[in-house]
């Protein structure tokens, strides 16, 4: 979709124009980058182009929330980190290796994805649902049985409550946490999340995410997060991306955003709710 | 009530009858499953290869399920009579829902939980077998039962290729015109169709995803422990079809025929150590003779004038000793034996209703031809088609009637007689419907009708095998005159005596003499 602004507007200021450039990640102090993207350009097999020439570079711990409109691209932009896409050009690093060199299985064992709609598996109880990629890999029952747990208490489900639950039982707050359990389930230093919390109620997305930063505080995982909310990234993201007819307008800190002139972005910070908001 | 009496009295074999068809049912079901699934699951995956098949299965499954067992008789190794071939073409039937069911049942699993499956970094197997199949299981489950409950009906018809199973005595009770036997096998028929559904309608509650007890491990040991006793069920079944040091006696479906195929079978247990496969109340004459030609069976009684019309189709000829020697030469020519001739003469009896022949001084077919513009009439499907039948009937006597005959089963012509619906039938001379219904026969004073003498038929190959049959079915020549076959139909048409009751019967009387 073009919204007919990306190539009045599309020279910013906060715009990425070169991958490489560390000036514009103000909280990478290391060299690892963990995920690139190199000029990719992606259509849709029916000629739509989704991505023009988005290039940038995420640092290991980084929280990379994108936002946009939907057709933006943002889930676009997921999906080619773990291959569910290759790009149409340009190319897509993740730790240093084209995802077209990767074998997109162990590729996908190595990033934890968070789907839109949860996408947990309705016929697997709870605990089967998290120890899915465990048992993929081939854990022994001990170590899944062991996991399982550590990672419920992690999400703040109680193992002896929830295990042998099914997912149609559990809240949508709840069945969020699960699929936040699962991706994590092996660990993955990448963690991807579609628009994780945006089916929740407003209270419970605000206790969602302060959850999230109390994981990620302790398992200081690589995230892309996909949300078409601003608020939702402020609170979420050390760096945002702003997403406009397939173009990346924006990739900066919430504060150096919340400055923005440029109009691309400000239509989102125009978005935001005024009243008793603290950004 | 008759129906419960007749049961009591037919236990043993009815309770057979049951387990045939059960294994039949069971085991194309099972045969439909192993087959079907794994094509849906290609049809699923790659629909270009998919839809062609199952396209072929819509075809097949519109082919009415007589024909499809026709078609199937003289196909060698898979087709022929008897339990294969029904099998053969049950399992066609049942592929289309199984196919179906499970390519809809895959194509209907969310596409966030499968997308979900991808990216945890399932291999396409993984996928199918973890969480696509598990899903679409009650799907698949419903096609399942739709295949078993339809199956179960579909079975009572591989009676008529000899398949055995509870339509033995549907196609039983409509030749003899017998509204309990017909009974005797429709009720648990369709008693069996509806516990069918029940019990798989419950399955497949029990197996709705997201229900506790979808336990994938449980299924699958299930479904492991189904497949094994179908694998052994069916192993039983084709073993059992294995002819060693047995005879396989046939016959048409209509009362003498029967009749006949039970005192040859009952005249071989009795003289000779070989066990006789009763085929019998096999779908007409064709049948009978591509199945022998198949190879799937031995021996059955045949009539002269029809195997030199409508097997050999050579022209009619009048002379019985004529008629004799060119149908002889011609089973020679063809690896079968015709032996004696049994007596009697079963030709085409032109049949009117008693009160219609006095009323208009009705004695011949050429008096009846005076009339018959007025009349209707209906004649059994052979009749109709044999070029000795209706075609050289109506050219031979200027025999015209009201509209075209209608084409109806040969013993339901009978009633429709007796009953007024029609005028005038082509009945068999011997049936002992004719005495009963106070029908008359009217003369063929231009002798169209070839003459019609039974005699045993069978493959030279088995009668070189076992000589001693040839000694056996002699001692029956010329022993069944006209008026002992008339007896024996009417004992078991209008006294509803069993079949192999009254050929027993005769047997003894033989052996007296």
């Amino acid at each position: 979709m073009d919204f007919g602004l990306g190539d009045r507007y599309g020279t910013g200021h906060l715009i990425v124009r070169n991958p490489k450039s560390k000036i514009q990640n103000p909280k990478s102090k290391s060299t690892i980058e963990m995920i690139e993207f190199n000029s990719v350009e992606h259509y849709y097999p029916n000629g739509q182009r989704v991505l023009a020439g988005v290039s940038f570079a995420i640092a290991q711990g980084e929280v990379i929330a994108l936002v946009g409109r939907s057709g933006s691209g943002k889930t676009t932009i997921l999906k080619l980190i773990n291959r569910l896409l290759t790009p149409t050009s340009g190319e897509v690093r993740v730790e240093g290796r084209a995802t077209t060199e990767w074998d997109p299985i162990r590729l996908r064992r190595h990033v934890g994805y968070v789907l839109q709609d949860v996408g947990l598996f309705p016929h697997m109880t709870i605990a089967r649902n998290i120890s899915t990629v465990p048992r993929l890999e081939g854990w022994a029952e001990d170590r899944i049985r062991e996991r399982v747990d550590e990672l419920m208490t992690l999400v703040g489900l109680e193992p002896d409550a929830y295990r042998n639950r099914f997912p149609r039982e559990l809240s949508g707050g709840q069945r969020q946490r699960v699929g936040v359990a699962r991706a994590l389930a092996v660990d993955p230093p990448v963690l991807l999340m579609d628009e994780p919390f945006g089916a929740l109620d407003p209270l419970t997305r605000a206790e969602m995410h302060r959850e999230f930063q109390r994981i990620q505080a302790r398992v200081r995982k690589t995230v892309v997060c996909v949300t078409h909310d601003m608020s939702e990234a402020f609170a979420l993201g050390t760096r945002m991306g702003v997403l406009a007819s397939g173009r990346l307008v924006a990739l900066a800190t919430p504060a150096e955003i919340r400055r923005a002139t440029d109009p691309e972005v400000k239509i989102f910070l125009d978005a935001l709710p005024r009243t008793g908001n603290d950004l | 009530m008759r129906l419960i009496e007749f049961w009591l009295s037919h236990k043993a074999e009815f309770l057979a009858a049951l387990a045939q068809h059960l294994t039949l049912v069971l085991a194309a079901t099972g045969f439909a499953v192993g087959v079907g699934l794994p094509l849906g699951i290609l049809a699923y995956r790659r629909p270009r290869i998919g839809s062609p098949l199952i396209g072929l299965a819509n075809i097949i499954q519109t082919i009415p399920s007589l024909a499809l067992f026709g078609f199937l008789i003289p196909i060698p190794f898979i087709g022929g009579i008897g339990a294969r071939a029904a099998l053969i073409a049950l399992v066609l039937y049942a592929l289309l829902p199984v196919m179906r069911t499970t390519v809809s049942g895959l194509q209907s699993v969310d596409p966030a939980v499968r997308e979900a499956g991808v990216a945890m970094g399932m291999t396409a197997r993984q996928l199918l077998f973890q969480v696509e199949l598990p899903l679409a299981r009650s799907a698949i489950i419903a096609g399942i039962r739709v295949a078993t409950v339809a199956g179960v009906g579909t079975a009572t018809i591989a009676a008529a290729i000899g398949a055995g199973g509870l339509g033995e005595y549907i196609f039983r009770g409509v030749a003899m015109v017998n509204s309990t036997v017909i009974l005797a096998g429709a009720v648990p028929a369709a008693l069996l169709a509806l516990a069918a559904d029940f019990g798989l309608g419950w399955f497949e509650r029990r197996l709705a995803p997201g229900r506790g007890g979808g336990d994938s491990r449980r299924f699958g040991f299930a479904m492991a422990a189904v497949a094994i006793v179908l694998i052994l069920l069916v192993g039983f079944l084709l073993l059992a079809e294995r002819p060693r040091g047995r005879i396989r006696v046939g016959s048409k479906n209509f009362t003498e025929q029967l009749i006949l195929g039970e005192i040859v079978a009952q005249a071989i247990e009795n003289g000779t150590p070989l066990v006789v496969d009763r085929k019998l109340n096999l779908g007409g004459t064709l049948v009978c003779e591509q199945a022998m030609r198949a190879g799937d069976l031995d021996l059955y009684v045949e009539y002269t004038g029809t195997a030199l019309t409508a097997i050999f189709k050579l022209p009619v000829a009048l002379d019985p000793d004529e008629v004799n020697r060119r149908v002889s030469e011609s089973y020679a020519a063809s690896g079968r034996t015709m032996l004696p001739a049994l007596g009697f003469n079963n030709t085409f009896a032109i049949l009117v209703r008693g009160e219609d022949a006095r009323r208009l001084g009705l004695k011949t077919i050429t008096d009846a031809a005076r009339h018959s513009r007025q009349w209707h009439a209906a004649f059994g499907p052979e009749f109709l088609d044999r070029e000795d039948g209706y075609k050289g009937l109506s050219r031979a006597y200027g025999l015209e009637f009201a509209e075209p005959p209608r084409a109806m089963d040969l013993s339901l012509t009978y009633r429709a007689l007796a009953g007024g619906q029609v005028d005038l039938i082509a009945g068999d001379a011997t049936n002992g419907l004719i005495d009963k219904l106070s029908l008359t026969m009217l003369e063929d004073d231009r002798h169209y009708f070839p003459p019609y003498h039974a005699a045993p038929v069978i493959r030279t190959e088995v009668l070189l095998l076992h000589p001693e049959i040839q000694k056996v079915l002699s001692r029956l020549s010329g022993k069944i005159s006209d008026s002992e076959m008339r007896r024996m139909n009417y004992e078991a048409d209008v006294e509803q005596r069993d079949t192999a009751a009254v050929a027993k019967g005769f047997l003894d009387r033989q052996s007296k003499d």
